[in-house]
């Protein structure tokens, strides 16, 4: 390799002993050319090292001076070549990691995550809102007595809701008709039974504390079209105590609606209507103040008091007690929050669908 | 319910706009479903009068015509109606005019002639699809006249849907007390007249069935004119409340029962021998019904007879040949109370519904048919009359213990409160009873109050209450935050929520779908093997005429429904119920009930990605995902033959010793029939195993070091892991902390039906270090049990 300098190192002051130094060690690129450059200066015959080698041949008045004069250029040297050094490692490292360097726009490795169905999520939702106000989570069967369905919740026998255009019955092993089972038609039996399980276990106390529960679950009915499907969801929520009132009824519903579709400003509205089970009942209509269906008035709940009747199936007194019950459907309500077109959907298995709702 | 609101506001007329009328029936229980105009908008139509009419000088079928149209100046109108002729009277729009479809009339030139207005049809007004021609109004129609108020167009048409607690509020007059009840507004009823008797004729009225018909008043009316037309304020009103004008006869029967809710039904005269019975059929008894159908009513359908054979079913329909046609010149009137236990249900049996069983089941006023009767033979004289008219007298036939009673029903005040949550004063509620038309009594510090024979749902004080609150107005009632005593809600750390489940679920890639609990029959047969399902008795569709036992056949059918959608890779699952026959299931015995999950994969193992290659899910992918639902839980997995699995691939899930749910590859049979291409992956679980946690066990951590030792066996190929683990498992002594497979081989080095198994075995001990020695000694006490079990030799 071509080194300019090497002629002239042996007879160079030590100013331009540095200087060369530098400029030797600047232009190494190398690790191995910088240690040579090294050795010419700072090794065993480098030139620093043989004019201090040198020193005792001077008289000892101005060895001193020389001394400390080569030592100066000493220090000058190793601190160019430490920067040198360096600059050197830096260099290398940045050509390192700029090989490395990878494509991050490149999608992660891995799996997908899946999806809860968006009625569930409403489940979810209503669960987590009433819990939060001590209502607890009550599950029933699907195959249903028709005393649970239908006579505990004073509907009589020859009630419209009881015939075959309403509800699905299921054959018996002769064939015809089960008379004492049915899919169940509503939530409402989960009522019953809570209710029975609840007296039961509290029929021995001075009082039986309050009974605080919804229950979600699937339905049936003879009914398919656009809008209604012969299995829907409902969720229907129950509170008896010593001084539940029609009020209160409207306050937590009121509540939960508003907290529900996160909007302060829904308008919910209370109107007479008629359901065996309560008394007084009422429909529940909301309106948004935003949106597509601004305005609108829309049928989402029902609900009333429970009927004495219904109180006494559950094993209450209802002198003693009173208390409300709603039903609501999570499929309309899924619609509603998420702008859902199609009730169909739901019940699809469509993933184009299903994998919209993260 | 459907009503003309102008006939409304004729019986009760409150001081509000027709939006706030319709709030006020909503916001009371009877619920305005629509408010439609009577007519589509139009305006400046005025009634005129065609003074002349010739052909137009260049056109053959048009006419030139003057016309009155109350101005001072005849209007020259070019017209092409053919039945255009002086003096008739028709709806004129004039020069300005909108008419509906925003058509606006102008004054125009027509073939060279100036015309100012058009002489208009039914169709061109929105009235009808008639055009035959302009439409031509009765002689007595005053020129000039805006033609919408002529006609009330500005009329609505208020339907309201009635709960069946209300069936007083199924006519005018329940609807009009309503308002009144509600507003304050007076109520004007329709006056109630005495038509007396001119003629003596009457039939005798036998209640052979009391119980199913406690009244029933009868008249003869004689001389009547069937063909008269109904005069054009009837014929409006019924048609605005939903009911087609048939005659006059018809129409008046139809009339009365919107007007006051009563039913009634007239028989030709002549069609009729002897009494009148009202009975129950005799067996296989036929009888034609005015809609043609002949039917066979069961033994507790009451029938309305003479004396030779059965004329109508009671209260619900009349028979084809006792009916009035427009020959009839005499007519028997019939206007009667049946019970509603005797009519409920029995239209619909028999596959329809008539206005008159609609009413009767839901109750009709007991007391109301003097007035009916009276008030249909009024209309009958006045509209079919003549001066050869005649009516008998009525004859009323009664069976008094068998009518409804009006019971007191106690009303306390404190009660009203507690159940409202709000604080009624006594003035108030006795002014809402009142109001109601019911009577009210003090008795103490409460009151009794009795339900007028109109009110078929009060019977309970609840009844009251809610009348007070619905008066009151539910929207008066307060909406305050409940008040309740604070108690914790304790929630098991050894069971985790459905939703936890669903969340775990997913994240391993799974998508949630909801299927039907019915199902095909087949599913059921191919993949449970359930040849005798759970079946509906009236399914909507044979394809869900079976109740499902497994969650599989839903599953699959979502993987077939994204296939015809181009989408391969799938994972689904579920979360429901399957239903299988058992005597002692709890809580319904016969029917086992039991919550299931369930997924399916399909496709590939991972989403299409640069980074990994791809290739098809298969049964460990799926195990895997079992797994680790059950962890911390361990499952094992055994060989088992299920219908729609893979023999050779498919594994039962074992929990604690228990059977927890099944695993594998579709079998290629039905991935066959059904057109997978590949076979899926399924699981089917009870939930309540996955939702099941261990309760965290802890276990000192050793300040020892652990010594690990690799084992390699050779087994017989066809030896399960699960064999050579638990061998090992059971022989190793103490100190051995953990036996896991690292490898697996076949091939080269071993024979064809060899296989090696390589496995870590950790050992260590909580108090001290091991010794080699000891350490050697566990190992060869494995290897001998391998050796010994399983034939196992180490590998060289």
């Amino acid at each position: 390799m071509f080194r300019p300098h090497s002629v002239t190192i042996m007879s160079a002051s030590l100013e331009q002993l540095v200087t060369l130094a530098a400029a030797d060690f600047a232009a190494a690129t190398e690790p191995a050319q910088l240690e040579d450059a090294k050795a010419r200066y700072l090794g065993k015959d480098g030139s620093l090292t043989t004019q201090l080698k040198a020193l005792g041949k001077l008289p000892p008045d101005e060895r001193k001076t020389a001394g400390a004069a080569i030592n100066l250029a000493k220090q000058a040297v190793e601190s160019a070549l430490t920067a040198r050094r360096d600059a050197l490692q830096s260099a290398k490292l940045n050509a390192q990691l700029a090989a490395e360097a990878l494509d991050i726009t490149l999608p992660g490795r891995g799996t997908e995550r899946g999806t809860i169905h968006p009625v569930m999520r409403t489940l979810d939702r209503i669960e987590q809102l009433f819990r939060s106000i001590g209502f607890s989570v009550a599950d029933g069967p699907e195959i249903e007595t028709d005393w649970h369905n239908f006579t505990a919740l004073n509907t009589p026998e020859k009630h419209p809701a009881r015939s075959m255009h309403d509800t699905f019955y299921l054959l018996g092993n002769d064939g015809k008709p089960h008379e004492d089972v049915l899919l169940r038609t509503h939530t409402s039996p989960v009522q019953i039974r809570a209710m029975l399980a609840h007296t039961e276990k509290y029929k021995d106390a001075a009082a039986i504390p309050e009974l605080r529960i919804i229950c979600p679950g699937r339905v049936y009915r003879v009914d398919s079209d656009a809008t209604h499907s012969p299995m829907f969801h409902q969720v229907e929520g129950l509170w008896v105590g010593k001084n539940v009132s029609f009020a209160d009824l409207k306050g937590v519903v009121a509540d939960f609606l508003r907290s529900f579709f996160e909007s302060d400003d829904l308008k919910v509205r209370f109107r007479p209507s008629f359901f065996p089970f309560t008394e007084p009942s009422a429909e529940i209509d909301v309106a948004f103040m935003s949106g597509a269906l601004e305005g609108r008035w829309l049928e989402i709940a029902g609900c009333g008091m429970v009927h004495p009747n219904v109180l006494r199936c559950g094993g209450f007194d209802p002198e003693k007690y009173t208390g409300f019950a709603f039903g609501m459907g999570p499929d309309r309500l899924t619609m509603l929050r998420y702008g859902i077109n199609d009730l169909r959907l739901f019940f699809d298995g469509d993933l184009r669908f299903l994998a919209q709702f993260h | 319910m459907q009503f003309s609101e102008s006939w409304l506001r004729s019986l009760c007329n409150p001081a509000l706009s027709t939006d706030e009328l319709c709030h006020l029936l909503t916001m009371a229980g009877l619920e305005v479903e629509a408010c439609e105009p009577a007519a589509p908008a139009f305006n400046n139509v005025v009634i005129a009068q065609i003074k002349t009419a010739e052909k137009h000088p260049d056109a053959d079928k048009l006419k030139l015509c003057t016309v009155d149209a109350g101005e001072a100046e005849l209007l020259q109108i070019v017209c092409g109606a053919p039945n255009a002729a002086v003096g008739m009277k028709i709806p004129c729009a004039r020069v300005g005019a909108t008419l509906p479809g925003d058509f606006n009339i102008k004054k125009a030139k027509v073939r060279g002639i100036e015309s100012f207005g058009m002489l208009c049809s039914a169709r061109e007004l929105g009235l009808s699809q008639e055009h035959d021609g302009i439409l031509a109004l009765p002689d007595d129609a005053p020129v000039g006249k805006d033609f919408r108020e002529y006609l009330d167009l500005d009329d609505k048409k208020i339907t309201i849907k009635l709960t069946p607690n209300r069936a007083d509020c199924l006519s005018l007059l329940g609807i009009a007390r309503e308002v009144s009840a509600l507003t304050g507004a007076p109520l004007n009823a329709p006056a109630s007249k005495t038509i007396p008797a001119t003629i003596s004729d009457e039939r005798k009225i036998v209640l052979d069935a009391p119980d199913a018909c406690p009244r029933y008043l009868g008249r003869i009316v004689k001389g009547v004119s069937a063909v008269s037309p109904a005069p054009t304020w009837v014929k409006q009103r019924l048609e605005r409340s939903g009911i087609r004008s048939i005659s006059a006869l018809v129409d008046i029967t139809n009339y009365v029962m919107l007007e006051l809710g009563q039913p009634l039904h007239a028989f030709d005269n002549d069609e009729l021998s002897g009494a009148i019975h009202v009975r129950y059929p005799a067996t296989g008894e036929q009888l034609l019904l005015l809609n043609e159908q002949t039917v066979t009513p069961s033994g507790d359908t009451a029938l309305i007879a003479d004396d030779a054979k059965p004329l109508a079913l009671a209260g619900i329909m009349g028979g084809e040949h006792s009916g009035i046609s427009d020959s009839t010149k005499d007519l028997f009137l019939e206007c009667a109370f049946f019970a509603p236990d005797a009519i409920a249900g029995k239209a619909r049996t028999l596959g329809f519904s008539s206005d008159a069983s609609h009413r009767y089941e839901r109750g009709v006023d007991f007391d109301l048919q003097r007035s009916a009767i009276e008030r249909a033979t009024e209309l009958i004289l006045a509209i079919c009359g003549g001066p050869s008219t005649h009516c008998g007298p009525v004859t009323e036939a009664v069976a008094p213990a068998h009518l409804p009673t009006r019971q007191p029903v106690r009303l306390r005040v404190a009660r009203a409160d507690k159940v409202l949550g709000i604080s009624l004063r006594r003035e108030k509620i006795e002014a809402i009873l009142k109001g109601l038309g019911l009577q009210v009594a003090n008795d103490g510090e409460d009151f009794l109050v009795t339900p007028p024979s109109f009110r078929f749902d009060i019977r309970i004080e609840e009844d009251l209450i809610e009348e007070l609150a619905r008066i009151h107005g539910y929207d008066n009632i307060p909406s305050p935050p409940p008040t309740a005593r604070m108690a914790m809600m304790p929630a098991g750390e050894t069971e985790r929520s459905p939703m936890s489940v669903r969340r775990l679920v997913s994240e391993r890639g799974y998508h949630e779908v909801v299927n039907f609990s019915f199902v095909e029959a087949a599913w059921e047969a191919d993949l449970a093997a359930n040849a005798n399902p759970i079946t509906l008795a009236n399914p909507i569709a044979s394809q869900m005429s079976v109740m499902r036992s497994s969650l599989i056949g839903g599953l699959v059918a979502n993987l077939q429904t994204n296939l015809r959608r181009q989408i391969s890779r799938v994972r689904v699952f579920e979360i429901g119920r399957g239903f299988l026959r058992h005597e002692g299931a709890d809580p319904v015995p016969g029917f086992k009930q039991p919550l299931r999950l369930a997924g399916l994969a399909a496709g590939s193992a991972s989403p299409e990605q640069w980074a990994t290659p791809a290739r098809p899910v298969d049964f460990y992918d799926v195990k895997a995902d079992v797994d680790a639902l059950l962890a911390p839980q361990r499952a094992s997995y055994r060989p088992v033959q299920h219908p729609a699995l893979h023999p050779g691939r498919s594994a039962e899930v074992v929990v604690n010793g228990e059977v927890i749910g099944v695993m594998g590859e579709l079998h290629p049979q039905w991935v066959q029939k059904y057109e997978l291409g590949k076979a899926p992956v399924v699981f089917e679980l009870d939930l309540a195993a996955v939702q099941a946690q261990a309760f965290p066990a802890f276990s000192e951590i050793s300040r020892f070091p652990a010594v690990t030792r690799d084992l390699a066996l050779v087994v017989d190929r066809a030896t399960a892991l699960q064999r050579v683990i638990d061998c090992l498992t059971s022989a190793a002594p103490a100190i051995c902390r953990s036996i896991s497979l690292f490898d697996q081989y076949q091939g080269k080095g071993l024979a064809e039906s060899e296989k090696s198994l390589a496995f870590h075995i950790v050992m260590q001990d909580t108090q001290r270090t091991l010794e080699d020695a000891e350490v050697d000694a566990a190992i060869g006490k494995i290897l001998d049990a391998a050796t010994r079990e399983l034939a196992a030799k180490l590998r060289a």
